[in-house]
């Protein structure tokens, strides 16, 4: 098929698509790479420039005084950036490990239980009791309030990631290999460590993906239950405090030796978000080869 | 019902080592699911922290009296159903679009980099978004004032006008879901059979027309399932999205932003309004139910393949 395709002609609907194509990809791809670029040359802006000229693909006047603010002393932002560092990492082994064992043992077929099971999570995906009976939940009745379980706990699973992970080995491991490996003597818990899990890598990298996102991205849950006395709360709620009230800079620095006019908090804003970028953007090209097979194979219905 | 329970038993016992396996979720979802949902009781109760959900007084359907009288609920469904509206349709066009294209470029290195830029977006917090979204408009130093002077033209206030803000939310979830959905159709292009496409090419189909009559159709399970599934979530407003884009004390722009979700939000944290909260969200959860049962009726009356249950 490759061969003959430069032989057979292009006919001119073909030839126009691919112009309009290539046009309009590029068009949306730059469009979705610019606000990153532009974050990052605001980061390294002078304060003033950027308050006063707006923002540039490059900056104006190089400086690194955002930077320095971050990672100087007394200044919480670093502690949170290692805090939500831990509980992505803590979170997504947890649950993914989890999400895994239960989407492998879901789809065996000699689990006769399994549809009850299946039906058990996915009625929670049809109704909720609401943020109301959520936030009581938590901070009345699990009373964890200002704990960082909070965060970790309710986001370690989800109905969607185990369906996708039990209709990815359904769909691309036959159940006559942990037959084979059950009549060696192996128990199913062994089988699915030893076998299945090295096998599934693409839905493992793709949901792992997906939950690691979830928990570096949590803003939601720790605005709720995450109040001023917890030192270190997660990077986003961090960003989300210093765009909101420019007073919370000053809060955190209190009792250090700087001036607060002198601090640049428009640019310490944009270095945050930098620092908040930064890890995603590496973890992607990681699990990238894996990605459109997980998606493909998990999200067939059955 | 002895012989019954019997084989219950047995079934258990024959279970046991996958019930064990999935345990940890059944536990997990014992309590962050299906421990809440008796707390939906809230939304008919005078809530009072203190004596707690069940010992408040009872109050009735006086909650949802209050809020439906007040004209507030009209309004907040329907904001919440008409921007999820605009946001399935173009967010699905153009999703669908990016995948065909995808398909026809036959540079795999140019298709590698921009679909690893369009899915930027899609990994980013809605915070970030929010920053992005300030960057772009604010009246002090944004980029969109900065590009209007720049052609002669007036600064504009961006959040002090209502009107421009429907626009802007749905611009900006077409632009971050984009390149991750875009991606979800291309991967079901790529397990399609080219077989069809071979023969239709020898025919002398035209590019256009075998889109048109072979590559689209071959969507319809992916579109279907897709649609299924937002329409589902019609109910529900995406809250990162309005309250990171929007805040919550722009007075100005309440009418034409304000959905459930951040309704919900705002008379629980803002006010402790709890039974008011309760009562939006119970209204939502049991209309939500309704409307995922009554469409999955519907697709399994036409397409019985596609239903989701």
């Amino acid at each position: 098929m490759k061969n003959n395709k430069n032989k057979i002609k292009t006919d001119f609907s073909g030839r126009a698509i691919q112009i309009c194509g290539y046009i309009f990809i590029t068009l949306f791809a730059i469009l979705c790479l610019i606000p990153f670029i532009m974050m990052l040359s605001a980061s390294f802006e002078d304060e003033k420039t950027l308050v006063l000229n707006g923002y540039n693909l490059i900056p104006r006047h190089f400086t690194t005084a955002a930077y320095q603010a971050i990672f100087g002393p007394g200044n919480v932002i670093i502690g949170s950036f290692f805090m939500t560092i831990g509980l992505t990492v803590v979170g997504t082994s947890v649950g993914l490990f989890l999400t895994a064992l239960t989407g492998y043992a879901l789809q065996r077929p000699d689990f006769k239980g399994r549809n009850a099971v299946s039906l058990f999570l996915y009625i929670t995906t049809l109704f909720s009791g609401g943020l109301v009976a959520f936030y009581l939940l938590i901070t009345r009745y699990l009373q964890l309030k200002n704990s960082y379980l909070a965060i970790l706990l309710p986001s370690l699973m989800s109905a969607w990631n185990i369906i996708m992970m039990k209709n990815f080995i359904k769909n691309s491991i036959p159940h006559s290999v942990s037959e084979a490996a059950e009549i060696d003597g192996a128990t199913p818990f062994v089988t699915f460590i030893k076998v299945i899990l090295p096998m599934s890598k693409p839905a493992l990298a793709t949901i792992g993906l997906f939950i690691g996102l979830g928990y570096w991205n949590e803003w939601y849950n720790s605005m709720l239950f995450l109040d001023s006395s917890v030192k270190y709360r997660p990077l986003q709620l961090v960003l989300y405090n210093l765009i909101n009230q420019a007073s919370y800079l000053k809060n955190s620095m209190a009792g250090q030796n700087i001036a607060i006019q002198d601090l640049p908090l428009e640019t310490v804003k944009m270095a945050t978000a930098v620092i908040a970028t930064v890890p995603i953007i590496l973890a992607y090209p990681m699990v990238q080869k894996y990605f459109v097979s997980g998606i493909t194979v998990g999200s067939v219905k059955g | 019902m002895k012989s019954k329970l019997k084989s219950l038993g047995k079934t258990i016992k024959k279970d046991r080592k996958f019930l064990i396996m999935c345990l940890p979720a059944i536990i997990f979802f014992l309590i962050f699911a299906y421990l809440p949902m008796p707390g939906i009781w809230v939304a008919f109760v005078k809530f009072d922290f203190a004596k707690g959900i069940f010992g408040s007084p009872f109050v009735g359907l006086g909650n949802l009296k209050f809020i439906a009288m007040s004209g507030k609920l009209g309004m907040l469904v329907r904001n919440t159903i008409l921007y999820n509206v605009g946001f399935i349709v173009t967010s699905t066009a153009i999703q669908i679009l990016i995948a065909l294209l995808f398909n026809e470029l036959t540079n795999k290195t140019f298709r590698k980099y921009t679909q690893s830029f369009m899915i930027l977006p899609n990994f980013i917090s809605y915070v970030l978004v929010g920053v992005f979204s300030f960057a772009l408009f604010n009246n002090t130093n944004g980029i969109l004032n900065a590009i209007l002077q720049m052609f002669g033209q007036a600064p504009v206030n961006v959040y002090e006008n209502a009107a421009a803000w429907p626009f802007i939310l749905v611009l900006v979830n077409l632009w971050k879901g984009a390149g991750y959905g875009s991606i979800v159709y291309f991967a079901a292009l790529m397990g399609m059979d080219k077989e069809m496409l071979e023969a239709a090419k020898v025919d002398g189909a035209t590019s256009l027309q075998r889109i048109r009559y072979i590559t689209l159709p071959s969507l319809r399970p992916t579109i279907i399932i897709l649609l299924l599934l937002s329409v589902g979530g019609i109910l529900h407003g995406n809250f990162d999205l309005f309250y990171n884009l929007v805040g919550s004390n722009n007075v100005t722009l309440l009418n034409s932003t304000d959905v459930l979700e951040t309704f919900i939000f705002r008379a629980m944290v803002s006010n402790s309004n709890f039974s008011t909260a309760a009562a939006v969200s119970f209204i939502q959860s049991i209309f939500g139910l309704v409307v995922v049962l009554v469409t999955n009726g519907i697709v399994k009356k036409v397409e019985p393949d596609y239903a989701l249950f």
